[in-house]
């Protein structure tokens, strides 16, 4: 038995597999004592795991890559031998966005493009009467919410930074903030958005896998210098959380996992909202109706848990995009270095690796890390010229 | 130190003692312009009206995600904003995430202005966190107290003894099983209710 570790985790049904492998005794299984600390904000979560507080923890996959680049904050590298979550993120917008932008869609309503362009123009007409702009919340400057709705919406046109507002709030302010009027739309993770749509004040526009097929959103996240000096510790880690997310994976766990996640000190939500989000079969609008996608959220299914560094690479793509990172060769292989499947293969034992999930995103080419200018010249959007 | 010298401190806090604590000790220190704001919802219009040069925030409210986010915005307000800690200054991290509290500092402001006003709410925080914990103690000795008197009573009628002879009987059964006399005196509360 190793020294007790501390994980600092956001209550959202992404840290599934680390909290399960916590309750169900898989950690233990593995000679781990694991405290699970939850936390309230992300900032949070990054200062306490970057000071030693905190051995590891439940991390947007972005704040692990602004963290070892050192945007924003204290530079500290950061090794993510685990992905806990692809995907899980959603667009809901109000009642009212919702009406006008089925006024001007032409097209599929789950198609992202045909909604882009409907947004462009309601802000357009917004614009013309006058009217405030738009505001969409979001979670963390350096999240995939961020990024997510800005790749959507800049696929029409639409600038993120000019025609309407991005505004930051906590995930358990979304859905009051929503209700209050202070947004029209945000982009977070599982459950608020059925939370949202279970109160009737808003709709689900789209899962983030429409946007990109396979996103990384969260990670389990040690310091490098600490997992360098642990190797075993986080090999167990790695084990048992992949154990959990191998147990959510099983059907015929599903509600058992659900009553886990939605004790008071986990993510302390109604067992059924969590189910629906583990089963990617969501209520999308108050009137009842139902979308079902098998990969809304990947925990551990389709090979979700190895990290691809690639992914940290159109990660730090956007950051570059939308002016928040330089663009230097050095950046990219800092981020790709974030990402580790090497960690995750010594873990499991496992000499070859797999194929990563390919990237597919609903506008744009095909992205290559190696060459990530001519991957952002081809959007017309973006900060990073400038 | 005058008005125009004081640099505008803006105390972000869900807790009105603990603002109230640290506020007073910011204007001890001669720091005069501190604005507490305790609505979070609006906040960064609210600082944006204030236009602060040290924003402090409690480390427990999760509005701390929206002030990070104005390193990112700077049009939100009118000069961008760098947390208090450089690069090689962890232990001043360490001492206010360990204490609870964050220092949000609006470029410019001189570092040796700001240390003082740094430890100044690393020791208030520790202070309001001792504070708290006395008045949890006193809470519970407090109900100690009561549940004591009552177990008194229980054994006075039910063994036909003093008050004197009861209490003693508590401590000693207290010292032999090695536990604290308030909860003696609650198992035989409950036993008592038990037997009723």
């Amino acid at each position: 038995m190793t020294a007790p570790l501390r994980i600092g985790f956001i209550p959202l049904v992404d840290a599934a597999a680390l909290i399960v492998a916590v309750d169900k005794g898989f950690a233990a299984a593995e000679g781990l004592e694991v405290e699970l600390v939850r936390e309230v904000s992300w900032s949070n979560v990054r200062d306490k795991l970057n000071i030693g507080l905190f051995d590891a923890a439940h991390l947007l996959a972005p704040v692990a890559i602004a963290s070892s680049l050192g945007l924003g904050h204290v530079k500290v590298p950061i090794a993510a031998p685990f992905n806990l979550g692809i995907n899980g993120n959603a667009i809901t917008v109000s009642p009212v966005l919702h009406a006008a932008l089925m006024d001007e869609i032409d097209g599929d309503r789950f198609d992202p493009l045909a909604t882009a362009k409907a947004l462009a123009k309601v802000v357009a007409k917004r614009r013309k009467a006058g009217t405030e702009p738009l505001t969409f919340g979001m979670t963390f400057p350096f999240s995939t919410h961020n990024y997510q709705l800005r790749f959507w919406m800049a696929a029409a046109g639409v600038d993120p930074d000019e025609d309407l507002r991005l505004v930051v709030l906590p995930p358990p302010y979304m859905v009051d903030s929503l209700r209050s009027g202070h947004v029209d739309a945000f982009c977070v993770g599982a459950p608020w958005n059925s939370v949202a749509v279970d109160l009737g004040i808003g709709h689900i526009l789209h899962f983030a896998s429409d946007i990109l097929e396979h996103a990384a959103e969260k990670v389990l996240a040690v310091r490098k210098v600490w997992g360098d000096k642990h190797p075993d510790v986080v090999a167990a880690l790695v084990r048992a959380a992949l154990r959990g997310a191998e147990f959510i994976g099983n059907a015929a766990n599903l509600a058992e996992a659900a009553r886990i996640l939605a004790q008071p000190d986990r993510i302390g939500v109604d067992a059924e909202i969590i189910q629906r989000s583990l089963t990617g079969r969501l209520k999308i609008s108050p009137d009842g109706t139902f979308r079902e996608s098998s990969r809304y959220l990947l925990v551990g299914r389709e090979g979700a848990g190895r990290p691809d560094p690639a992914q940290a690479a159109w990660l730090y793509a956007q950051m570059v995009r939308w002016g928040q990172a330089p663009l230097t060769p050095d950046g990219v292989r800092t981020a790709m270095a974030v990402f580790r499947p090497d960690l995750y293969d010594a873990a499991l034992g496992r000499q070859q690796s797999e194929a990563a999930a390919p990237f597919r995103a609903f506008v744009g080419p095909a992205f290559n890390a190696d060459d990530i200018r001519g991957h952002l010249e081809a959007f017309e959007v973006g900060r990073w010229k400038s | 130190m005058s008005a125009e010298q004081s640099p505008k401190i803006v105390i972000v806090d869900e807790s009105p003692i603990r603002a109230a604590i640290l506020e007073e000790g910011l204007r001890e220190a001669g720091f005069t312009q501190v604005v507490h704001i305790r609505e979070m919802q609006s906040l960064l219009a609210r600082i944006y009206a204030v236009d602060p040069d040290i924003i402090l925030i409690d480390l427990e409210n999760p509005s701390r995600d929206v002030l990070e986010a104005m390193f990112q915005v700077s049009r939100a307000v009118r000069r961008p904003i760098a947390m208090f800690v450089d690069q090689s200054d962890t232990a001043s991290i360490q001492a206010s995430v360990e204490a609870g509290v964050s220092a949000y500092i609006v470029d410019g402001l001189k570092k040796e202005r700001i240390k003082p006003i740094l430890d100044l709410c690393v020791s208030r925080f520790n202070a309001f966190a001792k504070l708290q914990e006395e008045l949890e103690r006193t809470k519970s000795q407090l109900e100690d107290r009561k549940i004591i008197e009552k177990a008194k009573g229980i054994l006075m009628k039910m063994k036909g003894l003093n008050e004197d002879e009861a209490y003693v009987l508590l401590r000693s059964t207290a010292m032999r099983e090695k536990k604290k006399i308030g909860e003696i005196a609650q198992s035989i509360i409950t036993a008592a209710e038990m037997l009723k």
